[in-house]
């Protein structure tokens, strides 16, 4: 009767917990990796808070691919998008494609789309005025005559349905002068003259401040792209309601100003506070997070990130490279794993878990690929350290009469004790060089400001991402030279 | 029959093969309590890895080996190393643990009380005369002669009923050498140790063997004492390799 009694009086508490728990969970807002659609997500940001509504924005989640993947999953509740990329990339049908037959199919994958909010940011092919000028280029047609150009396009551009592509055969352009470059870096490259043309979204703020021309689209390729919000059809309808209050409320001008501001002060917030300081929804000051702060906060995630994923290379390298040791075809495939999975480039790695069911856009997914990355030098130096164990010691020990799991423990791990430690140390710095890359799936850690610097082309930002991040590394390395005096036995330190 | 009754060790018709050259050809041999065998002959012979397949870090091809009378088997192969000391050329100590701990190293793992350790320890120190004050040292801390004394040690800790040495003092300089043959002769002669020592060195062997088992590619070739062989050599052999180890011995 008792016990009856207490699981009476302590369900509801537990029930009212969970409930409160479930209300506190912040509404995710995903962004991608450019200043437009960190500026819209933050103003989403802003508006929804202004209710009281706990809300957090993943900034800058890599490509279309990556949100979409995201927002089905239910791991983020909202993103910006761009209706020609919902039709071409998303939905996969033709641009003529009406908003009602849009929302139609968005909704079977309980996802909603918000109206139109002003302002057309379709593709555009930019060159610098004075070039342009020179060999009176004026319109995309215009390219055909000039193979000499060089064309530095953003990855995403180059793989579009609406994409390179299609553009260069419906306009019969030349293709032998093509690299790939980050959007970001793109500006700085055709700044220098690195290159001559590029790939733009006619509303970026680069485009005024750097006296580029858009190319006219003279046989109109590009479809639209107005921005919307895409949202989870579950979210509450005073959300819903929030959202669609932004509806309509930015044209071009307007995004351009707000695009440059944000690029200005490198600050995303106060871009979102113009929005509100002119328009009309509400009077928000910024209370922008203190720089302290955000460095604690990203150090933290980042610490959690590479030794989350050391601690599983070590749990699982070390048994690994004991089997690998034996030698043999286990050891051959185990060292030919770890081998094979370093040389995925990480950012492949990463898009390559993604999709995996377990992983999507997670914390999750950033450690899996780090923890894969950190076995290597693990799985090799334990397998080295036991291999290289001289033979008369090991006879010794077998002669003693010591049974296979003492060996290992009283002898051969002490004695391979450096070799393995060496391993580790490795893991270490690599992952902590490696875990900057975790902020492109919204992971967070050091990686955020090394993100958004690059893509603000803004020197200062990296740095405050690049700096804690050398900083850490070196911190490691000098740890592990003091656990190695700590752990390493001192018969083998003479 | 006699003397089979009495063999701690017996092997009949072991043999092992690297590859496809013959390290040891189906050889039969006993080796008697309380006495101290030496094998002796060229390198390549076959006289160490005689004694690896007794430890059993060899598997044999074929035969078997008996130890007081049961036959060796993986089953039964780490409780009786336990019984059998086995000290080689390189010493094979552990280069994370002090001398001391090296010594305790099997007993610490069959959990044997502290007191008892202790006195055994010292009992060994004054059997083998080593420096107590020296236990604390790292192998590589220690000299040539000292490596070797606390090798010894460590293959004595348990009483073993067998010891096997490989060239024990193969590495050493010849003062060194010398030293300790004579100790290991007083330690044998007061522990009435059951040993088979493997040497390439007559002399050693005529110091320490009670019994010579002269042995050439693989095979037995003649058994009995230095006078035996001197004096009725069983083949060509035995009589050249006696003549080089006298002439080496003389210049």
């Amino acid at each position: 009767m008792k016990t009856m009694n207490r699981i009476g009086l302590i369900g509801p508490i537990v029930i009212g917990l969970l409930a409160h728990a479930a209300n506190a969970e912040p509404i995710l807002i995903g962004s991608k990796k450019f200043t437009e659609s960190y500026v819209l997500a933050e103003i989403a940001k802003r508006a929804i808070e202004n209710t009281g509504v706990v809300t957090e924005h993943r900034p800058g989640m890599g490509g279309t691919i990556i949100l979409w993947q995201a927002l089905r999953g239910e791991q983020i509740a909202l993103y910006p998008e761009y209706t020609g990329t919902i039709s071409e990339e998303i939905l996969k049908t033709p641009p003529s494609i009406s908003a009602g037959e849009m929302r139609e199919q968005l909704a079977k994958f309980g996802v909603g789309m918000t109206g139109e909010l002003g302002f057309n940011n379709t593709y555009a092919l930019v060159m610098r005025r004075t070039a342009a000028e020179q060999k009176a280029i004026r319109t995309i047609g215009d390219l055909r005559n000039h193979p000499e150009l060089k064309l530095g396009l953003t990855h995403e551009f180059l793989d579009r349905r609406d994409g390179w592509r299609p553009l260069a055969e419906k306009y019969q352009l030349p293709t032998q002068n093509i690299v790939g470059i980050d959007h970001g870096l793109g500006y700085e490259a055709l700044r220098n003259g690195s290159i001559d043309v590029k790939d733009a979204y006619s509303t970026d703020a680069k485009i005024g401040e750097n006296d580029l021309v858009v190319l006219e689209d003279d046989l109109q390729f590009f479809p639209r792209y107005k921005a919307v919000f895409l949202y989870r059809l579950n979210l509450p309808p005073e959300v819903v309601a929030i959202l669609r209050r932004m509806e309509g409320t930015l044209d071009e001008k307007r995004m351009i100003q707000l695009n440059a501001e944000a690029e200005r002060t490198k600050n995303y917030a106060r871009a979102a506070d113009l929005y509100f300081r002119d328009g009309s929804s509400s009077s928000a000051t910024s209370i922008g997070e203190p720089f302290g702060h955000k460095l604690r906060r990203w150090t933290l995630r980042h610490l959690q990130l590479a030794g989350l994923s050391l601690f599983l290379s070590v749990l699982i390298g070390i048994p690994l490279g004991i089997a690998a040791s034996r030698g043999g075809w286990v050891g051959q495939v185990i060292l030919g794993f770890a081998g094979a999975v370093q040389t995925i480039p990480s950012l492949a790695l990463l898009a390559l878990l993604v999709p995996l069911p377990f992983f999507g856009i997670s914390v999750r997914t950033a450690i899996a690929a780090l923890f894969l990355y950190g076995l290597l030098p693990i799985v090799r130096n334990t397998a080295t350290g036991l291999q290289d164990i001289a033979q008369p010691v090991r006879e010794s020990a077998i002669a003693l009469g010591l049974e296979p799991a003492a060996r290992l423990w009283k002898i051969y791990l002490p004695i391979a004790s450096r070799s393995i430690l060496g391993g580790i140390k490795t893991s270490a710095v690599i992952n902590i060089g490696t875990a900057t890359l975790a902020a492109l799936i919204g992971a967070g850690g050091l990686g955020e400001p090394i993100l958004s610097g690059l893509n603000l082309n803004d020197h200062v930002t990296i740095l405050q991402g690049a700096i804690p991040a050398a900083a850490l590394a070196l911190l490691v390395q000098w740890g592990f030279d003091l656990l190695d005096r700590l752990l390493i036995p001192k018969g083998l330190r003479l | 029959m006699t003397l089979s009754m009495n063999a701690l060790v017996q092997l009949t018709g072991v043999s092992k093969t690297y590859g496809s050259a013959a390290a040891l050809h189906p050889t039969d041999l006993d080796f008697a309590r309380g006495k101290t065998t030496v094998l002796i002959g060229p390198s390549g012979c076959g006289k160490s890895t005689l004694l690896r397949l007794i430890i059993r870090l060899l598997d044999p091809d074929a035969g078997t080996i008996r130890f007081g009378g049961a036959p060796i088997t993986p089953a039964n192969i780490s409780e009786l190393r336990r019984r059998i000391g086995y000290v080689i050329q390189d010493g094979g100590l552990f280069p994370h643990l002090t001398a001391r701990k090296n010594v305790l190293l099997m007993a610490s793992h069959l959990k044997w009380p502290a007191p008892k350790m202790e006195t055994r320890l010292a009992e060994l120190c004054a059997l083998t005369r080593f420096p107590e004050t020296a236990l604390g040292r790292f192998p590589l801390e220690l000299s040539g002669g000292q490596r070797q004394r606390i090798s010894l040690m460590r293959a004595l800790m348990l009483s073993p009923e067998l010891l096997l040495l490989d060239e024990p003092l193969g590495a050493l300089d010849p003062l060194v050498r010398a030293a300790l043959q004579k100790d290991l002769k007083e330690i044998f002669s007061r522990l009435r140790q059951t040993a088979i020592l493997v040497t390439h060195d007559l002399a050693e062997a005529a110091y320490l063997g009670e019994e010579i088992v002269l042995m050439s590619e693989g095979r037995v070739v003649q058994r009995g004492t230095l006078d035996d062989l001197r004096t009725k050599p069983a083949s060509g052999f035995v009589s050249d390799f006696i003549t080089a180890q006298k002439s080496i011995a003389l210049t």
